[in-house]
């Protein structure tokens, strides 16, 4: 398959990254064009994920990549959404799969832990030993994480769990869950390890998304856990949410990836590609999709750049990282849909990189909070009044 | 043992070169810069050498201004171990830079130098085989596979005709084909402890060297567009457009 994978910086960017952040995005670059491109459209047909990629994911550093300590990279925010921006280039799948490790379960122990628990399985987890999933949404609640379903009770010192996880990215492959349940005080997290009794994840196959990536169905019936798998640090909705919001600030840096590589491939199409009297590249019709396609890129790189200086400074606010993940999800489903279309029939063949993005980018613009859902985030955030109910 | 890896910082193959209006030589803004790739190979087979030996210090060398810092940088994320930036505000030619590195060669006193075969950038092929003689070191040039035991050195270099297997005593200086190893990509962590490593400054001046440039660039222009090809309707045409046209029966 031809590389699409490379810079699109109109506005000069890369003018604002250090050398340690390009740093970052060329080596992680590198890998993606090396060692995943090549493969990426096979695992996509075969409805696999690449798990050869992730010993030498771990070599680069790419796991829980902005965390301190426990044996991760401790790099800051922008090169961290860099990393997810290179890996998305290549497929979301492959960036859903660092992300869920990163953002979801490892920055769930991370936030939520205890100490022992953090030394346990963090640097494990750094090094792809122990991969992680992260259960919260339940087949009859996805935008409403609130209503679940999944129990936890205490019984003498041990907690014993029921309940069904569905839409679970990397179930069956992890060896460690965070499941989310609820107890009589609310809702608290557990770390659920692989083949523990009662415990089993099944996947979900018919995808036409995200086909480079596992999702699964996790069942927990009278699993027995002691207080060393609670993470007793983790009261009410608000722990699992702000394990979201990271993986949002990830998604919204992703999505630039997804959407650069498909301006790319419509680009070098059009430039290549003669019907009538000329080019395709010098038909107004198609200069004006391109100039749209070019723009809300650029102002997508900016969002993510601004976003990522404000999670530097720990001032970033869960709304802004809402607005971020619902433009720019967004922005890149419409490009790679224009860009499908303007590759006309070649758009819907695995020979382009289009079309597995386009189809890709639903399930991000579904997963971990729908565009809705952000709207009404935003929608709350600048009228004071909630319109979830 | 110590490795002395001199690197040039040169555009990005995938970058599309514009020369200048005025010929003087290529526009540079807007251009990503990065390790001369084959220079990157022998960082890369200097780091290999140094972990099949187990110690080793590999020592980056680039001549440039300020900002070539960037690649050295880049150096030691992949693994190197300290760096020098001898600091030149103007271009200096290959003799000029073999001048340079003969010096610095002097200073640190490595056993061995590996350096890519030629920049990308100018393609002058030169550097390597002048620092050789002005060092009175052995050389091997194009070197496919390097092994090393006992102080002596075996390189099978690719030929013109094939390969040919070349051995020698160290030190000595080797320049890299394309074949000789896949370079590593940096490391997050490696990116993270590539910040505390040193990386000294030289002004090109000190250095008591006469630089005065050998070469001096003309004129620069772009290759001439290819023409598309045409259709032929027979071989009798095809003949025929060889002999008159192209000349070449």
């Amino acid at each position: 398959m031809t590389d699409f994978i490379r810079d699109l910086d109109f506005y000069q960017l890369d003018d604002w990254l250090s050398s340690e952040e390009k740093m970052t995005r060329d080596a992680v670059r590198r890998f993606v064009q090396r060692e995943a491109l090549p493969s990426i459209e096979r695992h996509f047909a075969n409805e696999t994920f690449p798990l050869e990629l992730v010993p030498e994911m771990a070599r680069l550093g790419i796991f829980g990549a902005n965390l301190k300590g426990y044996g991760c990279a401790g790099m800051n925010n922008i090169a961290y959404g860099l990393i997810m921006q290179e890996l998305e280039a290549c497929d979301s799948g492959l960036r859903s799969f660092a992300s869920v490790q990163s953002a979801l379960a490892m920055y769930a122990i991370y936030s939520s832990g205890t100490e022992e628990q953090k030394k346990r399985y963090l640097p494990e987890m750094a090094k792809g030993k122990l991969l992680g999933c992260f259960g919260l949404t339940e087949p009859d609640h996805g935008s409403d994480p609130g209503g679940m379903e999944t129990r936890a009770r205490k019984d003498g010192s041990h907690w014993v769990l029921n309940g069904t996880k569905r839409w679970i990215t990397n179930g069956s492959i992890a060896d460690l869950a965070i499941v989310w349940a609820r107890v009589d005080e609310g809702i608290t997290g557990f770390i659920v390890e692989k083949g523990t009794p009662g415990f089993s994840a099944a996947d979900i196959h018919g995808k036409f998304s995200m086909r480079a990536s596992i999702t699964s169905e996790l069942v927990l019936d009278e699993v027995r856990l002691g207080e060393s798998h609670h993470l007793a640090n983790a009261r009410g909705l608000r722990a699992p949410l702000s394990c979201l919001t990271q993986a949002r600030y990830g998604i919204a840096w992703g999505a630039v990836g997804a959407a650069r590589t498909c301006f790319q491939c419509a680009l070098e199409y059009a430039k290549s590609r003669k019907q009538f009297s000329r080019r395709l590249a010098g038909y107004q019709l198609v200069q004006r999709k391109l100039v749209d396609m070019l723009t809300e890129i650029t102002k997508a790189q900016l969002i993510c750049f601004r976003l990522g200086q404000l999670k530097d400074a720990g001032t970033m606010r869960p709304e802004q990282v809402s607005l971020a993940k619902r433009n720019n999800v967004n922005a890149a489903l419409e490009i790679a849909r224009m860009a499908r279309d303007m590759l006309g029939a070649n758009g819907i063949v695995n020979e382009y990189p289009v079309i597995r993005h386009m189809l890709n980018l639903e399930t991000v613009n579904t997963y971990e909070g729908t565009y809705d859902v952000q709207t009404l985030i935003l929608g709350r955030d600048i009228t004071g009044e909630s319109a979830f109910d | 043992m110590k490795i002395l890896v001199p690197i040039k910082r040169v555009p990005d193959p995938a970058t599309t070169i514009r020369v200048l209006p005025d010929g003087s030589g290529i526009a540079t803004d807007n251009i990503k810069w990065v390790i001369n790739p084959f220079d990157e190979i022998a960082l890369e087979e200097a780091l290999r050498i140094k972990e099949r030996q187990g110690a080793g210090d590999v020592v980056l060398v680039s001549i440039g201004q300020q900002s070539w810092q960037e690649q050295l940088r880049t150096g030691l994320a992949m693994g190197a171990d300290r760096a020098i930036l001898v600091k030149a505000e103007q271009p200096v030619d290959t003799f000029a830079v073999a001048r340079i590195l003969a010096k610095i060669v002097a200073d640190e006193k490595p056993e061995l130098v590996i350096i890519g075969k030629q920049a990308i950038d100018d393609d002058s092929n030169q550097v390597g085989q002048i620092l050789a003689e002005l060092l009175g070191w052995p050389q091997a040039t194009f070197a496919s596979k390097i092994e090393i035991a006992d102080g002596r050195c075996t390189v099978i270099r690719e030929a013109d005709g094939g390969l040919e297997t070349v051995a020698f005593t160290l030190p000595a200086v080797i320049t890299t084909d394309l074949r000789l190893n896949e370079p590593r990509y940096a490391s997050l962590p490696g990116i993270m402890k590539a910040r505390k490593k040193p990386l000294k400054e030289i002004a090109v001046d000190t250095l008591g060297l006469d630089l005065h440039p050998r070469v001096k660039i003309k004129a620069m222009k772009a290759p001439q567009k290819r023409q598309a090809g045409r259709k032929l309707s027979s071989v009798q045409e095809l003949v025929q457009a060889l002999h008159t046209e192209a000349k070449v029966i």
